[in-house]
């Protein structure tokens, strides 16, 4: 507790024991009134205070001013029962209790917001609180703000990197949990990239920065989240629109209360009363601090899992996918091609046919070249002669003084040689040595692990549209597509015609559906900004995929999206809930009181009570552990 | 230009979207965002008036909650 909601509970303390004072000498006719009377101004003088000070600003309909009506309200009648001797069953203690009610409830909610605060704050707790600057020989530890490029920053065991760089020497083990959420170790060492955020949990390394902090990954991820809730969601502006209404209608409606039945039924003090009541129930912050506090939280919550969203519309926006469209490469698949599978011809050993084709693209940078030495990872280059590369189609080379063709059908024809097609759809590599055909080698991107339990967990959260758009041949899609349990592919694509595509999905789309993108964020910016929503996946690292998507998945697990889905969902949930809730709440309190059956206290409940319950509500947001 | 404030003792939610409106509505400002969550102010106004903006701002945050500053 601040020292602000300390004092407060002592005021609250104080007049409360006044008030048990004043309710046991009830029967004594000065005394009671003046115990209340104390017990009021102790508990409600800043109320007063303020309502006076904000109407001479021009503020009117406030809390304050709303409370104050209400229990001097409540004063009065009370006076005029006794002057009267008329009954509108209102005592002397009637607006000390709500003025005391209404006081515990805002400290609750203070403390409430408060605690949010902080666990949103600890959500957060990434930014590095200082660097180990080498100067010459020796270390200072400066502020990360003051280290500039390409200075040298020491990292040791235990320590956070506190800003983007490479390393230049020392090797160790980091974890990237802070940022990906899932605590997975990375190896680096000499000349690998040192990504801040990242926590050095094994050795000693040196970091030459390449960013200055601001543009560092932990300064754009804490300025991304923070500035999230600028980003509003439907929701919160139809609660900010709500609220500029509501409350001018109930304070009128309380006005008509108190003048209008009783000039036709008379009773000025029972409808007097009531229009009291109305009051108290007039204040909107229940819905004005509970939604925009759970966006707040499933956004804090779903960056603790690593998973950025740019703006509250976004995760709203989120909750209502119902068709998600992934790129293949570097998304549902590695983007590492792979030898997957071997036709070697008759009398020809499988080894023989890797060995051949491997040593022939030895001095090859293509993938597929690449993804041969790396299934064949023997070095003889000795072995291999003159290289004769026949753009688009193969290479020709000397290997053991044998002369090699490695490449495709095209290749193959036009050195007469025959090949056998194998059965299964990919990239497919065919060998033959002195005109003598050797067999096929089948190279696929391979999927990732998690790639088909994500497309069943989608299906599974109501989304009844998973599509692939790929590059490839509609064979090697489809195939893909079967293992995945997707729900169509749409293949042989170029880049141009991936935005075409979700455009004609986009148009297909029917009420509050939305359309999720989902690429690497490298070459796809112009799809991401298309569909409603834009994932990139794989950011740690990648400034290009963080500034083109709208939510980005920090790890490249498509399962990230996933449990970006949940939150939103949970999230969404709960704002309605709270929405519905207070609603609902408010509205019967409303009418009851309006015919007699509800008194000042449920009105306070409807009040700070609801305001109470819906922040607890929100805060369920925050966690998002187990989804 | 776009700057972001702290505010202080920002208290209500009600009061920062009431801020938000009344300084959004201040001649030369560009956008508003009055973070009750994070209790701050992100403004964006006409360069060469921004401080006076800035300013002004503040004042209409004291005229809707007397009790927060906004720190400038």
């Amino acid at each position: 507790m601040t020292r602000k909601q300390k004092k407060m509970l002592l005021r609250i303390l104080i007049s409360g024991g006044l008030f048990v004072a004043g309710e046991v000498a009830a029967a004594q006719v000065w005394l009671a009134p003046a115990l209340f009377l104390a017990a009021y101004l102790i508990i409600g003088w800043d109320v007063l205070y303020k309502a006076a000070r904000n109407i001479v600003a021009g503020q009117v309909f406030d809390e304050n001013f709303l409370m104050c009506i209400a229990t001097i309200g409540a004063w009065g009648l009370a006076i005029y029962d006794r002057v009267t001797g008329a009954a509108s069953m209102v005592g002397y203690d009637e607006a000390v209790a709500v003025m005391l009610f209404y006081q515990v409830g805002e400290l609750f909610q203070s403390c409430a917001v408060g605690r949010s605060r902080a666990s949103i704050a600890q959500l957060m707790d990434i930014r590095p609180d200082y660097a180990n600057l080498r100067r010459g020989e020796e270390i200072v530890r400066v502020d990360p703000d003051e280290v500039e490029i390409g200075q040298i920053i020491v990292v040791k065991a235990g320590e956070k990197i506190p800003l983007d760089g490479v390393v230049v020497s020392g090797e160790t083990t980091v974890n990237t949990a802070a940022l990906t959420g899932e605590p997975a170790p990375r190896d680096l060492v000499c000349g690998d990239e040192a990504v801040s955020g990242c926590i050095n949990l094994t050795g000693l390394v040196e970091i030459r920065v390449t960013k200055p902090f601001g543009e560092s990954t932990v300064a754009k991820i804490l300025d991304l989240v923070e500035n999230a809730s600028s980003k509003k969601a439907r929701a919160e502006n139809f609660i900010t629109r709500f609220a500029r209404y509501y409350t001018p209608a109930v304070v009128l409606s309380a006005l008509v209360l108190a003048l209008v039945p009783p000039l036709v039924v008379g009773g000025w003090g029972v409808w007097f009363h009531r229009a009291l009541i109305f009051l108290v129930v007039s204040c909107p912050c229940a819905l004005v601090i509970s939604v925009p506090l759970s966006f707040f939280g499933g956004i804090g919550g779903a960056s603790k899992r690593g998973i950025l969203v740019k703006g509250s519309n976004y995760l709203e926006a989120l909750a209502d996918t119902k068709t998600v469209v992934f790129d293949k490469t570097g998304t549902l698949t590695r983007g590492e091609f792979e030898v997957v599978d071997l036709w070697p011809a008759k009398g020809v050993e499988r080894e023989q046919l890797l060995e051949t084709a491997a040593l022939a693209e030895s001095y090859s940078d293509h993938p597929i070249a690449l993804s041969l030495r790396r299934a064949y990872s023997v070095d003889g280059k000795e072995r291999v002669g003159e290289v004769q590369t026949r753009a688009g189609s193969g290479v020709s080379a000397m290997v053991d003084g044998a002369q090699v063709l490695v490449g495709n059908a095209v290749l193959m024809e036009e050195n007469g040689i025959k090949v056998t097609v194998p059965p299964r759809a990919g990239t497919v590599v065919y060998a033959a040595r002195e005109g003598v055909y050797l067999g096929a080698i089948l190279i696929a991107d391979r999927v990732k692990e998690d790639a088909a339990q994500a497309v069943a967990a989608l299906h599974r959260a109501g989304i009844n549209r998973i599509v692939m758009l790929t590059g490839d041949t509609e064979a090697a899609g489809k195939e893909i597509a079967d293992q995945l349990g997707l729900d169509e592919v749409h293949a042989r694509l170029l880049p141009g015609d991936k935005v075409t595509a979700v455009e004609r999905m986009l148009e297909e789309q029917t009420g509050r559906g939305k359309l999720v993108f989902v690429g690497d964020g490298i070459n796809d910016a112009p799809v991401l900004s298309r569909a409603d929503i834009g994932v990139a996946m794989g950011g740690l690292g990648s400034d290009a995929a963080i500034e083109a998507a709208d939510i980005v998945l920090m790890d490249d697990r498509p399962s990230g999206l996933v449990t970006a889905i949940r939150v939103a969902q949970k999230t969404l949930r709960i704002v309605r809930q709270n929405i519905v809730f207070a609603l609902a709440v408010k509205l019967g309190v409303l009418l009851l009181s309006a015919i007699g059956y509800a008194g000042m206290w449920q009105a306070v409940f409807a009040d700070v009570g609801v305001a109470v319950i819906a922040i607890l509500n929100a805060a369920r947001a925050l966690n998002t552990k187990n989804l | 230009m776009k700057k972001v404030f702290k505010m202080q003792d920002l208290d209500c939610a009600n009061c920062a979207a009431k801020m938000e409106n009344a300084i959004k509505k201040i001649d030369g400002v560009i956008d508003a965002n009055v973070s009750f969550m994070t209790q701050k102010l992100t403004l964006e106004a006409d360069d060469d008036r921004f401080d006076e903006i800035a300013k002004e701002a503040a004042k209409v945050c004291r005229k809707v909650d007397a009790d927060c500053t906004v720190l400038l």
